[in-house]
């Protein structure tokens, strides 16, 4: 059963009045706040949003699908975005993407375009690469969950932070 | 920079000339109001409320000022184009978008002085009649966006946001947009389809060139987040004064964001065209890695084009032409583009001798594959194609000719798409192809050209691809 707490929907609704021409402005920030409180975005939380703004759920649908920043499958606890670009590639990220793998356990081998997002087996982290993360001078960089890590060489003690 | 002082080992270089960054790792420095006022915070925008908005715009227009996101557009010559009849609401939009690779200048400004950018933003809100305006940030920056929320709450209650600002009949309210981690919404129209709800696929130009129908089909006019801390500035110098600073036609002091193979990157804000790029790299960088050559430099984000170093660059025309090798290039947006590259966003990725140009090529191809929305048909094979060629490439998987069909492959997307993104993704191949053949080729099997064309190894050549 799909519930959205009432402090969440509270949350929600004051964050579509940011919006005052445009209700259809406010998918972007309520699917984050879904996706903030339930991890992942479900079928029924893109039926939620439209049913919210008023829309037909393929217009949130072709939102979610678009962005690489909403999912659709569930993260671990701990959900790490390690960056793929050029500045942190010469710095070191896929070496480090590689450690944090073996270090979490994590089989990155069914990653393909459409589902990026690898998980541990104790569900405790997941990984995937994103783009360009903007702190290039201070490669390699990498986010968890909503913390931002530069200059990470330490792939077990990153962990370690997170236990 | 007199009377301030900077935390332990991040004071700024003797090179650097610092306005937009002045706070920027300030010792006692923090992001309140209060900290913000005590050193004469929100009195440009006072200053601006007792203005005509056309003078404003004057001040702007004669500073120079140069649009610091990657076109390098006069900031108020845009805001001209407003159309002098307009009933519609304006709009003002900040794109703090920042991906492009190679780009790390926003984080800085609205982590550590966020009041400075709400500042700018107001300004420029009143200057050209905009009384609803939002921050559109790229989703990987939640702190910021908490930061940034929390000081437009400190402007409301100190009546520099809202109802009736400071006495002056003028009304504005700034909310934070965030994105959802797509480099599209950084291009001006994809990120207004964005703020409306939509996939960010960018819009034609003409006719929605956004200063005339932009968000909501109503004049918008979308500046970057350094643009806008600008325009504080220019208010407090006045725009001729402004000018006197940078070089002609290339005012002011932009954040140069480095990164890559020197020996200390970071942020540094300098006069536009008063540093070389030999002083960049050698001064500001501490120089390359120890027994490393220089080999390339993409210097203005990811989408400009590589410049090689032992390139010999012809500027200026006529009496006024000279050679320049890549250590003497002023970073200037004209001098650069001189040059046959861009000034772009200011980020600049140095590659030593260590690295593989063909790698190099591949990571940047499989960015632009990722990041393409999808809606012109040339841009989205052709990025995918670029990148699965020169995926093949770093695998020893491809012919000699495939760099012929790679380079054919970009100069069919480069000016046949709806926005900039079509050059931004064929620009790397095109001049990575000129510039580095040899090598690409070098790295490429011959034995693999006679497979393809000799159809009794066909099938053995078509396992090799996928």
């Amino acid at each position: 059963m799909f519930t959205v707490p009432q402090d969440l929907e509270a949350e929600i609704d004051e964050r579509i009045t940011h919006y005052p021409v445009s209700k259809r402005s406010a998918v972007l920030p309520v699917l984050h706040h879904l996706q903030q409180h339930f991890g992942y975005l479900s079928e029924e939380a893109v039926e939620w949003t439209a049913a919210k703004l008023g829309l037909e759920p393929i217009k949130v649908l072709e939102v979610v699908t678009f962005y690489p920043g909403f999912r659709q499958e569930a993260p671990g606890k701990y959900h790490i975005r390690v960056c793929r670009t050029l500045s942190c590639a010469m710095a070191g990220s896929h070496e480090l993407m590689d450690s944090l793998c073996e270090k979490a356990g994590i089989d990155r081998s069914g990653v393909t375009h459409h589902h990026p997002i690898a998980v541990s087996p104790d569900g405790k982290f997941s990984i995937e690469f994103a783009e360009c993360l903007a702190s290039c001078g201070f490669g390699p960089v990498c986010m968890v969950n909503d913390d931002f890590h530069e200059a990470v060489t330490d792939a077990e003690g990153l962990l370690k932070q997170y236990s | 920079m007199g009377g301030i002082t900077y935390q332990s080992g991040r004071a700024p270089h003797a090179k650097e000339h610092r306005v937009i960054f002045r706070n920027i790792d300030r010792a006692g420095w923090d992001t309140s109001i209060d900290t913000y006022r005590k050193e004469g915070g929100y009195e440009q925008l006072k200053k601006a409320l007792g203005m005509e908005r056309a003078a404003i715009i004057e001040e702007v227009k004669k500073s120079g000022l140069r649009g610091r996101g990657g076109a390098g557009f006069p900031c108020g010559v845009k805001w001209t184009f407003i159309p002098p009849n307009n009933t519609k609401p304006v709009y003002l939009i900040c794109n703090g978008d920042e991906s492009e690779p190679g780009t790390f200048k926003d984080r800085y400004i609205l982590h550590q002085d966020p009041h400075q950018l709400i500042e700018g933003m107001a300004i420029a809100c009143f200057a050209v009649g905009a009384n609803l305006a939002y921050l559109y940030l790229r989703e990987e920056f939640p702190e910021a966006a908490r930061i940034v929320e929390k000081a437009i709450a400190e402007a409301h209650a100190n009546g520099f946001l809202g109802k009736n600002i400071q006495g002056s009949g003028f009304d504005l309210e700034i909310y934070v947009h965030r994105g959802a981690g797509a480099y599209i919404c950084g291009e001006e129209t994809g990120l207004i389809e964005s703020l409306e709800g939509k996939r960010p696929y960018p819009r034609i130009k003409p006719p929605f060139f956004p200063a005339a129908m932009g968000l909501y089909l109503c004049p918008t006019i979308v500046n970057n987040v350094e643009t806008l801390c600008h325009v504080k500035h220019i208010i407090e110098m006045g725009g001729d004064e402004y000018a006197k600073t940078g070089t002609k036609n290339n005012t002011g002091t932009r954040i140069l964001c480095v990164s890559g193979d020197v020996q200390k990157p970071g942020y540094f804000e300098v006069e536009v065209g008063k540093v070389t790029m030999g002083e960049v790299i050698n001064d500001l960088c501490g120089g390359l890695r120890p027994g490393r050559k220089l080999r390339a430099v993409i210097p203005g984000g990811s989408s400009a084009k590589v410049l090689r170093a032992d390139e010999i660059f012809t500027v200026g025309r006529g009496d006024d032409a000279r050679k320049l090798t890549i250590w003497d290039i002023p970073m200037d947006f004209d001098t650069l583009a001189a040059c046959g590259s861009m000034a772009g966003s200011g980020g600049v990725i140095v590659m030593d001798d260590s690295r593989s140009m063909s790698w190099v090529l591949n990571n940047l191809n499989n960015f632009y594959a990722h990041e393409s929305c999808g809606q012109c048909t040339p841009c989205r094979e052709g990025s995918l194609w670029m990148k699965k060629i020169t995926d093949r490439l770093v695998a020893g998987k491809a012919s000699p000719s495939d760099i012929d069909t790679l380079y054919g492959v970009a100069k069919n997307i480069d000016g046949r798409t709806i926005c900039a993104f079509g050059e931004a993704c064929s620009w790397p191949t095109e001049s990575f192809v000129e510039k580095f053949r040899d090598e690409l080729v070098a790295d490429a099997k011959p034995s693999l050209e006679s497979a393809i064309v000799n159809p009794e190894t066909l099938t053995a050549a078509a396992g090799l691809c996928d």
